[in-house]
C-alpha cells in the first residue's frame, strides 16, 4: 500500500503522517508528481490560508496532476476546501474537483474560529463514518463549505455546513481525523483499507 | 453541538512536568510522554504544554519532546513558552504541535501576533494572558515573565484592553489565566471571565483555580467559556476525568463523552 501525503508546505503534515503511522503504514510526504500519481491513496492536508496553499500548489506545478488523480484522495480541513471550485478566503480559485464554494462561516455571536469537538452527522452514502452515532470530531476553521448534493456529513455551528464532501474518488473532511481520537483513527483506517 | 473542552495543562521544566502554587515552589509531577498519553486515553479534549522557564530564562523550549508527543497522541495539543520568532514557531508546528501559545513575547512585541497569524493562520495562534487582580487599584493587570518569581512583573496593559488588542491583531484563541486563583483550587474567576467573554469574539479558555467539579460547572454555565484548563486536580487525581465529564453532561453542558474504543 503506497500512501502519499501531498507536501502542501502546511503545518499539519507531521500530525497526519504520525496518524497514518499509528495505523501501521509508512506514508511518504512528497511534492513529486510521479510518486503522487503512483500512490494507492493520496492525502491532501492543509492548515493556513487557501490563497497560500494554492500558491504553493501552483509553484510546485501540482494543480493538473492532482486534478488527474483517479485513486481515493482525502482532503483534510483546508485540503477539503482546496477541492472546491472557489474560496472566499483570499478570493482564490481552487482545484474545482468538487463543484462547491468555500465561504466565511456565518455564526451570529458565536466565537470564530469554530474550534473544538463537534458532532458530525454522516449521510447513508458516507463510506468512512457510521451514520448512527453522530461522533464528535475535532474542528478548527473559520471558512466552510455549504451543505449541498455532494455533502456526505454535516455539522452545526450557527449554520449547518458540510463536514464531509465527496465526488467520485475525491473525499473531503472539514475536521481533523488525525486529531479526532478513536473516531478519526477508525475513519482513516477505512479510507486506507476499504474499497472506495 | 460544539462541546466545551476540558484541557489538562502540563507545565514543563527541563523536560519534566511540574506544578507550582501561584506560579511558585514547583514540584515534580512526572515524565511528559506517559502523562500526555494517559490524558489522551482518559478523555481529555486537548492538552497544553507550557515550558514555564522558557520566557523568563531567555531560552526557548527544549523541542525534542514535541515530536514524541505528536507521534503518540491523537488529540490536539498546544505548545507554549518562549516562542519569539516565526522560525521557532514553524519548527514546533512542523514537529506536530497544533497550536502555538504566545504570552510574554507578544507583550514585548505585539507585531509578533500579526506575523504569526499571517504565516501560520489564525487557528494556530493562541494568546496566553496572565491576569492579576490588584485589590488596591481594583484593576485587572496583565503580568509577564510569570514563570520566574524574580522576573515576574506587571505590564502596561489592563486585561480587557490587551484582550481587545490581541483579537484585533488576529489571535485565534485566548487563554485567560487568573493569577490570584492559580494553584489554590478555590474555583475559576467566574466574574472576570464572564466580563471578558462579553467582548471576546474568539474562543476563550479559563485557567487558574480549578479544585472541584462544580468549579467547571460554574465556569461553563456562568462565564460561557469554550474550555477550562486545569493542572493539579488532574495530576493529583483530585478529579477523575470520567466523573467530571459525566457530571457536566448530567448538568446539561455539551461535553464530548469518553470514547468506548471505536476500533
Amino acid at each position: 500500500m503506497k500512501i502519499v501525503i501531498v507536501d502542501t508546505e502546511c503545518a499539519n503534515l507531521t500530525s497526519v503522517k504520525f496518524a497514518i503511522e499509528r495505523l501501521g503504514y509508512q506514508p511518504v510526504i512528497t511534492d513529486d508528481e510521479a510518486i503522487i500519481g503512483a500512490a494507492d491513496r493520496v492525502i491532501l492536508p492543509g492548515v493556513g490560508t487557501a490563497a497560500a496553499a494554492m500558491r504553493n500548489l501552483h509553484r510546485k506545478q501540482l494543480i493538473e496532476p492532482i486534478k488527474a488523480l483517479t485513486q481515493p484522495t482525502l482532503g483534510i480541513c483546508l485540503g477539503m476546501q482546496l477541492m472546491t471550485a472557489h474560496s472566499e478566503e483570499g478570493d482564490v480559485e481552487c482545484l474545482g474537483l468538487i463543484p462547491a464554494q468555500t465561504k466565511r462561516m456565518q455564526v451570529g455571536d458565536r466565537p470564530l474560529p469554530h474550534m473544538g469537538w463537534n458532532n458530525v452527522r454522516a449521510t447513508n452514502a458516507n463510506p468512512l463514518l457510521d451514520n448512527d452515532t453522530d461522533p464528535y470530531c475535532y474542528f478548527v476553521h473559520s471558512y466552510a463549505v455549504a451543505k449541498d448534493d455532494y455533502t456526505i456529513a454535516t455539522c452545526d455551528y450557527g449554520d449547518t455546513f458540510a463536514a464531509m464532501i465527496r465526488k467520485d474518488n475525491f473525499i473531503g473532511a472539514q475536521f481533523h481525523p488525525e486529531r479526532s481520537g478513536a473516531v478519526g483513527r477508525a475513519m482513516l483506517k477505512r479510507f486506507l483499507e476499504n474499497a472506495l | 453541538m460544539l462541546a466545551k473542552r476540558i484541557i489538562p495543562c502540563l507545565d514543563v521544566r527541563d523536560g519534566q512536568v511540574v506544578k507550582g502554587v501561584q506560579f511558585r515552589n514547583h514540584e515534580l509531577i512526572g515524565d511528559i510522554l506517559p502523562l500526555a498519553k494517559r490524558y489522551a486515553e482518559i478523555g481529555a479534549d486537548e492538552l497544553v504544554f507550557y515550558d514555564i522557564t522558557a520566557s523568563s530564562d531567555g531560552r526557548t523550549v527544549d523541542k525534542s519532546w514535541v515530536e514524541r508527543v505528536a507521534r503518540e497522541i491523537d488529540i490536539p495539543f498546544t505548545v507554549a513558552g518562549g516562542i519569539r520568532t516565526l522560525a521557532h514557531g514553524r519548527e514546533l508546528l512542523s514537529m506536530g504541535a497544533d497550536k502555538l501559545s504566545i504570552n510574554s513575547p507578544a507583550l514585548m512585541n505585539p507585531e509578533l501576533i500579526n506575523e504569526m497569524v499571517d504565516e501560520f493562520g489564525q487557528q494556530c495562534v493562541v494568546i496566553g494572558i496572565d491576569s492579576y487582580f490588584n485589590a488596591d487599584s481594583g484593576e485587572y493587570e496583565v503580568h509577564q515573565f510569570t514563570g520566574d518569581e524574580s522576573k515576574s512583573r506587571r505590564s502596561q496593559w489592563q486585561t480587557k484592553d490587551w484582550v481587545n488588542e490581541v483579537i484585533a491583531r488576529g489571535a485565534g484563541e485566548i487563554v485567560l489565566n487568573c493569577m490570584n486563583q492559580d494553584g489554590v483550587r478555590k474555583g475559576y474567576d467566574v466574574e472576570q471571565l464572564a466580563s471578558i467573554r462579553r467582548h471576546c469574539s474568539v474562543p476563550l479558555i479559563a485557567s487558574g483555580g480549578a479544585g472541584a467539579i462544580n468549579h467547571f460547572t460554574n465556569v461553563f454555565k456562568q462565564a460561557d467559556v469554550d474550555g477550562a484548563l486545569a493542572a493539579s486536580v488532574f495530576h493529583k487525581n483530585i478529579i477523575a476525568m470520567a466523573e467530571l465529564k459525566q457530571q457536566l453532561i448530567d448538568e446539561g453542558i455539551a461535553i464530548r463523552p469518553i470514547e468506548q474504543g471505536v476500533l
